[in-house]
């Protein structure tokens, strides 16, 4: 690899730039390619980058020409922002940290959002909205909203939607929710925006205790990060194949 | 394993270039091992990586443990010829008696300079 590429890569790296680092594996020359990217180029070996990136799969790809090429993702971490220093998000921060996510929790109700309850967690002290501007939220990242109140979680989902977060989750029931979206769907938001919230939150195994909600949200959120379903005319498509 | 050593753990791989561009800037001939295939159990995954300085110093890694000499070895040699080397370790490769890995998995390694 050429110093320079190196240099470059540890730059896109520092700014969270997703790219794909492309070696030839017999000549050995690389190539950074950035298929997330609206400029990024309709070839072959750029399909195959955004397939691996989009898996978050390293691996062999073996182009018409013959030459093998090895693709390297490298994607930004993955984070995670949980609204509502409430009791789940105790197990859910700790659990989230263990599978490798940057964690941090806005709730502007500082007897909640104590460093003793979240060890080792980013604590956001200010008004969720504000909170997800200072997170600023991209496509490696999960939002949970747990406050269920509709004054703390709905300003944070007015923000969120209009980023490009992989998993929205908000807490609370069906009639709960059914509200919810009566309210966004006032603020402007159209059924495609509203479908990418997953509410209620979390797989359906019959979580009770705030450990066993955590974890069925991030079975929820590994599921969105692993087997994603690909948005809009995709889902579309299978439904009118049926 | 705390928190802490989770999180060292998942983000080991990217000190691994940091430690190549530095010892790079130092003047040192620096080489890169990449896992780029895995098949059956294998300790480490594709994209795993190990870098290596002349003196044979070495951060990050291709393996539980199993192959890291061999690799080392390897990396050297390709500090010394700036030739590429890909390199297959595991059960059916004929060298597996003296390096091979316990868990039964094979993996190819790629080996480049830092030019």
């Amino acid at each position: 690899m050429k110093n320079a590429l190196l240099e470059q890569l540890l730059a896109d790296r520092a700014v969270k730039r997703q790219v794909v680092l492309a070696t030839d594996l017999d000549s050995g020359a690389g190539q950074l390619l950035y298929p997330a990217e609206p400029t990024a180029a309709d070839e072959p070996m750029m399909a195959a980058a955004r397939r691996a990136m989009r898996a978050d799969k390293s691996g062999i790809v073996e182009l018409e020409s013959g030459r093998k090429v090895f693709l390297h993702v490298y994607n930004p971490p993955l984070r995670m922002l949980i609204v509502g220093a409430v009791h789940i998000a105790q197990p859910l921060s700790q659990m989230a940290v263990l599978a490798g996510y940057d964690v941090a929790i806005v709730d502007p109700r500082r007897e909640f959002a104590t460093p003793d309850r979240f060890p080792g967690v980013s604590l956001i002290d200010a008004w969720p909205d504000d909170g997800v501007d200072a997170f600023a939220p991209d496509r490696r990242t999960a939002i949970v909203t747990l406050t269920h109140d509709p004054k703390l979680d709905d300003p944070a989902l007015i923000k969120v939607l209009r980023s490009d977060a992989f998993y929205i989750g908000c807490l609370g029931s069906n009639r709960t929710h059914a509200k919810r979206v009566e309210r966004l769907t006032a603020e402007g938001f159209g059924e495609a925006d509203l479908d990418r919230l997953r509410a209620p939150v979390g797989l359906d195994i019959g979580a009770k205790s705030p450990a066993e909600i955590a974890i069925s949200v991030m079975g929820q959120i590994t599921e969105a990060l692993r087997r994603p379903v690909p948005r809009g005319d995709g889902v579309a498509a299978g439904v009118a194949a049926e | 394993m705390t928190n802490d050593a989770v999180k060292q753990e998942v983000v080991e791989h990217e000190r691994v270039l940091e430690k190549a561009a530095e010892w790079k800037a130092a003047g040192r001939g620096v080489a890169l091992a990449t896992v780029v295939a895995t098949w059956g159990s294998s300790p480490r995954p594709v994209g795993s990586q190990l870098v290596v300085e002349e003196d044979g110093d070495f951060v990050g890694s291709v393996s539980g443990g199993c192959i890291e000499g061999a690799v080392v070895t390897e990396a050297r040699q390709t500090i010394a010829d700036g030739q590429t080397r890909l390199i297959d370790y595991g059960i059916s490769d004929e060298t597996a008696w003296q390096v091979g890995l316990a868990c039964g998995g094979k993996c190819e390694v790629f080996i480049e300079p830092i030019e």
